[in-house]
């Protein structure tokens, strides 16, 4: 059986992947792939732990995890959508009318 | 055989007739025309009936739902907060939208459907439930702050708010993974007998799992440092929805933060309280530094609502029953307060132009001395002067923080909110002793007026008659 510290530390690495991906890219699209890694990340941790403990609470917390992703997925699509008819193009720098 | 799971609806009656009239509002909206004001009153009437079902629980607290959900004290007085807040939010965007030409029906059911999220996040006390309830109010949010298609500002902030939010949620969730990973459960009160039966094992993942917890929470409240999209996300969303997000989700947050940090992982406060005290320190300076600098309004209003939440933390980090009684009593003023300035604001704003400069309001005094007086009360109370609500609130989280005996926080937090009068005042002298260098073109709508209203006498009763709120609040204390 595959001990519980590999998948504590896959999912640590998933999870600081998508953190640096977050921090060092610029294209809108890439960065939000980044926060998916960072969420299917959790997911990893969660179900390994739940098969860890023998339990059904981390199964059923990846599940909500994974439907609130789809919905962040849908409005965080139509954000980009509906900024990229207004300005063509993914480059987050180029979001300064304001100051970050 | 699997017993099914007592279902207790009737602890649910706030967030289910809340829900009915946020759907009804969407439904409602297919069949009217373009003018969208019969929402506006059905959803009033919606938050008002959600108002009137919260005390339909007796024998308080009441746990349902296999002790993930709770009715107490705490969550009644908040959901009050939460329907004020989003009515008021309503009443100011009643005008607002019309003349901006926000003409969505949507636009009123994110509202209710956030502060439904709100609702079952002050009474959440499982993981996942929290997680659930700081999703939906986070992702009405990002949709309410870019609701301006046509508006790249509005367009902009809606990205950055939501690129920053779905990050912060990144963090929120590894924390609540490794916590139930090391406890086994994700209820608060089976993680805190959890972490006191550990006692003497190492514990540092759990640790660990407390500080992603307070970043990914910081992000949500915007507390510094974590802060940095809430000026921008303030000043490209509308106005009304700006009050809103100032009040409704960050009191939702720091009431969520109380309970886990008080009753989840309440037994590790030696490792959770420095860091927390270190974030609300960085919030009030950087808030205030940061405030004095600004010259847009609404930025300046953000810059000050990020050192408002450096005090409201302070009170999470205090441990006594005074703590969450003057976090609530906080919570209610600031909505007096952010709302009212919020109305002037909007009345201030002209065609086309919103007027947001705070050179923009030198001279005020003479054209509109009611108005520059308002204005000038709600600064006060912002800042913290007797006798308007402002100082009682700060006041009383000073001294519930003091009794748990943090000297060194309380004094900082004093000369912060000194520093803090320097940029109201700045408005102020502006109002007062400066010259009108534009025409005004205030724009005074009766539903506009009503809440600027309804902000000054809530902010003076609450000033000078703070008794029976507070003992409602005492009331509700969580210990």
């Amino acid at each position: 059986m595959v001990p519980l510290s590999h998948y504590l530390i896959v999912s640590a690495i998933l999870f600081f992947i998508g953190v640096l991906g977050v921090l060092l890219r610029r294209n809108v699209i890439v960065v939000f792939m980044s926060i998916e890694i960072m969420l299917n990340a959790v997911n990893l941790s969660l179900i390994g732990f739940d098969r860890f403990l023998n339990q059904h609470d981390g199964q059923v917390f990846s599940f909500m995890v994974m439907a609130v992703a789809a919905a962040e997925v849908s409005v965080g699509l139509a954000i980009i959508i509906s900024i990229f008819r207004k300005k063509p193009t993914i480059n987050l720098d180029e979001f300064n009318i304001m100051k970050w | 055989m699997i017993a099914a799971p007592d279902i207790d609806l009737v602890s649910l009656a706030p967030v289910l007739t809340l829900s009915a009239f946020g759907f009804a509002v969407l439904i409602w909206d297919l069949f009217i025309g373009k003018d969208k004001t019969q929402l506006i009153y059905i959803s009033l009437l919606g938050l008002f009936l959600t108002a009137v079902t919260a005390f339909s629980k007796s024998n308080l607290p009441v746990y349902s739902f296999t002790n993930s959900y709770v009715v107490d004290n705490l969550s009644v007085f908040c959901v009050i907060i939460f329907t004020l807040s989003s009515g008021l939010a309503i009443l100011l965007s009643a005008n607002y939208n019309p003349e901006k030409g926000i003409e969505i029906g949507e636009y009123y059911c994110l509202i209710l459907f956030c502060t439904v999220g709100m609702i079952v996040l002050s009474s959440a006390v499982d993981l996942i439930l929290i997680f659930l309830g700081i999703e939906v109010v986070s992702i009405s949010l990002y949709v309410l702050a870019g609701i301006r298609r046509d508006d790249l500002k509005s367009n902009e902030a809606a990205l950055k708010y939501f690129l920053l939010g779905a990050f912060a949620s990144g963090f929120l969730l590894y924390g609540m993974s490794l916590i139930y990973g090391f406890t086994g459960t994700t209820n608060l009160k089976g993680i805190m007998a959890a972490i006191s039966a550990m006692d003497g094992k190492d514990n540092s993942f759990l640790v660990l799992g407390c500080i992603l917890f307070i970043v990914g929470f910081g992000f949500k409240v915007a507390a510094a440092p974590f802060h940095m999209w809430s000026p921008d996300v303030y000043q490209g969303a509308p106005s009304p929805i700006t009050a809103f997000m100032a009040v409704g989700p960050k009191a939702a947050s720091l009431v969520a933060m109380f309970r886990v940090f008080h009753t989840g992982i309440g037994g590790l406060d030696g490792s959770w309280e420095m860091p927390l005290a270190v974030v609300a320190v960085a919030s009030m300076t950087l808030g205030n530094l940061g405030a004095i600098m600004q010259t847009n309004i609404k930025r300046l209003l953000a810059y000050s609502s990020i050192s408002h939440v450096g005090y409201l933390l302070m009170a999470v980090i205090a441990k006594n029953s005074l703590a969450s009684s003057s976090l609530l009593f906080y919570m209610l003023t600031y909505t007096f307060m952010v709302f009212g300035v919020f109305g002037i604001i909007i009345i201030l704003g002209k065609k086309g132009d919103e007027n947001l400069e705070i050179e923009g309001y030198c001279g005020l005094s003479n054209k509109y001395p009611l108005l520059a007086l308002a204005m000038a009360m709600f600064m006060l109370s912002l800042g913290g002067l007797p006798p308007l609500a402002g100082f009682v609130a700060k006041f009383y989280v000073f001294s519930a923080v003091l009794k748990e005996g943090h000297t060194i926080l309380v004094t900082i937090a004093v000369l912060n909110s000194v520093i803090s009068f320097y940029y109201y005042l700045k408005i102020i002298v502006n109002m007062y002793f400066k010259d009108a260098n534009q025409e005004f073109q205030p724009n005074f709508q009766p539903l506009t007026l009503l809440v600027v209203i309804i902000a000054l006498v809530g902010i003076l009763d609450l000033g000078i008659f703070p008794g029976p709120i507070i003992s409602l609040a005492e009331n509700a204390s969580l210990f």
